[in-house]
């Protein structure tokens, strides 16, 4: 489990981030929503630590992340896995390489055993035939996966996705939503996605917190959504203009 | 000033991260003998060149120049050995590498970072500046000297070719004057300069990439004052260590 407590984030005098209190819940894929410039974004990059934060406390579990000293942070961040929105493969090494490279850093394990995990998680992605592959060689949806087994390889207690989907197309967006749904149940991880597409939202929303400038706007699950009347959300959720007819149908199985 | 004062500040609170121990030994060396393949044994060609032409070409202005019957002939193989040494193939060869291999780091850290590679690894757990910059830095400092030695060599020969093709001279003058009065500090004064000047550089081109923002053309800019730079560094160290060693 993930909280965080009165988190207040800004740049250059500009608050972003402004009071945001949040549970986000272990084994259940939390969805940060929100419109570009929110500060989704940023609202993640604060909880992994890649900006520091103004005030406010960000608690892995019991233990205050943001406090930290910049060792215990990194040897914390060993139990953190992240799929960045465009992959971050290393671009100078293979689909083996960029698996195995945690495994490298942080274990022991003989030569053998790396490669039998590597080739697991590539497996568990529904990846196979693809080691010796350099990033460049790869289609959008074999990174995302890809950066997920990278992610998934040391058992991670937390994962956090930032747009996962973005720049794939729907039915490839539905495989990479549903692999993290049954990675995160597999492992019991706490998941937290950053996201504005609507189909994850409905697909594997277990917990919805959307952010509208920079503050918690509304906090609820998939279900809640539709029925909510808050304007700004239903203005965000009904953008698309399928989304409008069906409202107007009054089909609330999206 | 304010600039100035944030360039060392940022540089100083990089290079501590940098210079600290890395997490596996054997990955560290792996990454060594992978970036002296990269950034040292695919910098032979331009140096290799540029030492024969320039070996050729002070060989040539000193048989002009020194055209004196009061001057022994021999000395012009004297004078381009001791250039050679002294300033060409530290000084010279580091200013030419500073733009091939400078803009190299520059561009692919930058590229890490705006791509969040660097981000993915820092996440990951790993220190991103020593993981990339460290073995870098250790690759340039141990292979450029050997650079500077073959440099030497090859522009010596270059001058004998010069001399042995246009009879300016007379080549066996011009070895006899290679073998005058050698001086082993002299080499190591270059040896000294080359490592530094490579340490110079790897960590400030690093420094550029690795604080790069945006997009590409911030990668581009950024590889652009690398280079600026470290060209400026070589020259203001070159003073500071002729200071230190020679006099």
């Amino acid at each position: 489990m993930i909280t965080t407590e009165h988190l207040y984030k800004s740049f250059d005098n500009k608050e972003v981030l402004d009071d945001i209190s949040v549970v986000f819940e272990q084994g259940k894929t939390n969805l940060i929503i929100g419109q570009s410039g929110s500060g989704k974004t940023v609202l993640l990059k604060c909880l992994v630590g890649l900006h520091p934060i103004d005030k406010g406390a960000i608690l892995y579990d019991d233990v205050c992340f943001n406090t930290l000293s910049a060792k215990d942070r990194q040897q914390m961040r060993r139990h953190v896995g992240m799929i960045f929105q465009g992959g971050a493969l290393l671009d100078s090494s293979t689909v083996r390489e960029n698996v195995k490279l945690p495994l490298d850093m942080f274990t022991d394990r003989s030569e053998k055993e790396k490669i039998e995990r590597v080739n697991f998680c590539l497996k568990r992605v529904n990846l196979e035939n693809v080691n010796d592959l350099y990033p460049s060689e790869l289609s959008g949806g074999m990174v995302k996966r890809v950066a997920i087994a990278r992610a998934i390889v040391l058992n991670p207690k937390y994962l956090f996705c930032d747009e996962p989907n973005s720049g794939l197309d729907p039915m490839t967006s539905v495989v990479i939503d549903n692999l993290i749904k049954e990675i995160t149940e597999e492992y019991n991880m706490t998941t937290i996605i950053n996201t504005h597409d609507m189909n994850s939202v409905m697909e594997i929303g277990e917990k919805v917190i959307f952010i509208h400038k920079g503050r918690k706007w509304w906090e609820g699950t998939k279900y809640d959504i539709l029925d909510s009347d808050n304007p700004e959300l239903n203005a965000f959720v009904f953008a698309s203009a399928m989304a409008k007819r069906s409202k107007e149908c009054g089909n609330k199985n999206l | 000033m304010i600039k100035f004062l944030t360039f060392f500040g940022r540089y100083f609170i990089l290079m501590r991260r940098v210079l600290s121990k890395p997490d596996k030994w054997y990955i560290f060396r792996n990454r060594v003998s992978f970036e002296m393949e990269a950034l040292g044994l695919n910098s032979i060609g331009i140096a290799a060149i540029i030492s024969i032409f320039m070996g050729a070409v002070v060989a040539l202005q000193m048989a002009i120049n020194l055209e004196s019957p009061f001057i022994p002939r021999m000395l012009i193989g004297y004078a381009t050995r001791e250039i050679m040494i002294l300033e060409f193939s530290s000084t010279v060869v580091a200013l030419i590498l500073a733009g091939k291999v400078g803009s190299n780091i520059a561009s692919e850290i930058g590229t890490m970072r705006i791509t969040e590679q660097i981000d993915a690894l820092e996440i990951m757990g790993i220190n991103s500046a020593n993981y990339l910059i460290l073995p870098k830095i250790i690759a340039t400092v141990l292979f450029f000297p050997f650079l500077a030695i073959m440099s030497t060599i090859i522009g010596c020969f270059g001058g004998y070719f010069i001399a042995w093709v246009t009879g300016i001279m007379n080549p066996v003058d011009y070895v006899d004057g290679l073998m005058l009065d050698f001086k082993s500090t002299s080499i190591i004064y270059s040896l000294v300069k080359i490592a530094v000047f490579a340490f110079l550089i790897t960590s400030i081109s690093g420094m550029y990439g690795y604080y790069a923002h945006g997009n590409s053309l911030e990668v581009g800019r950024a590889s652009t004052k690398a280079v600026v730079v470290s060209s400026i560094a070589i020259l203001a160290f070159d003073l500071i260590l002729t200071q230190l060693i020679l006099i």
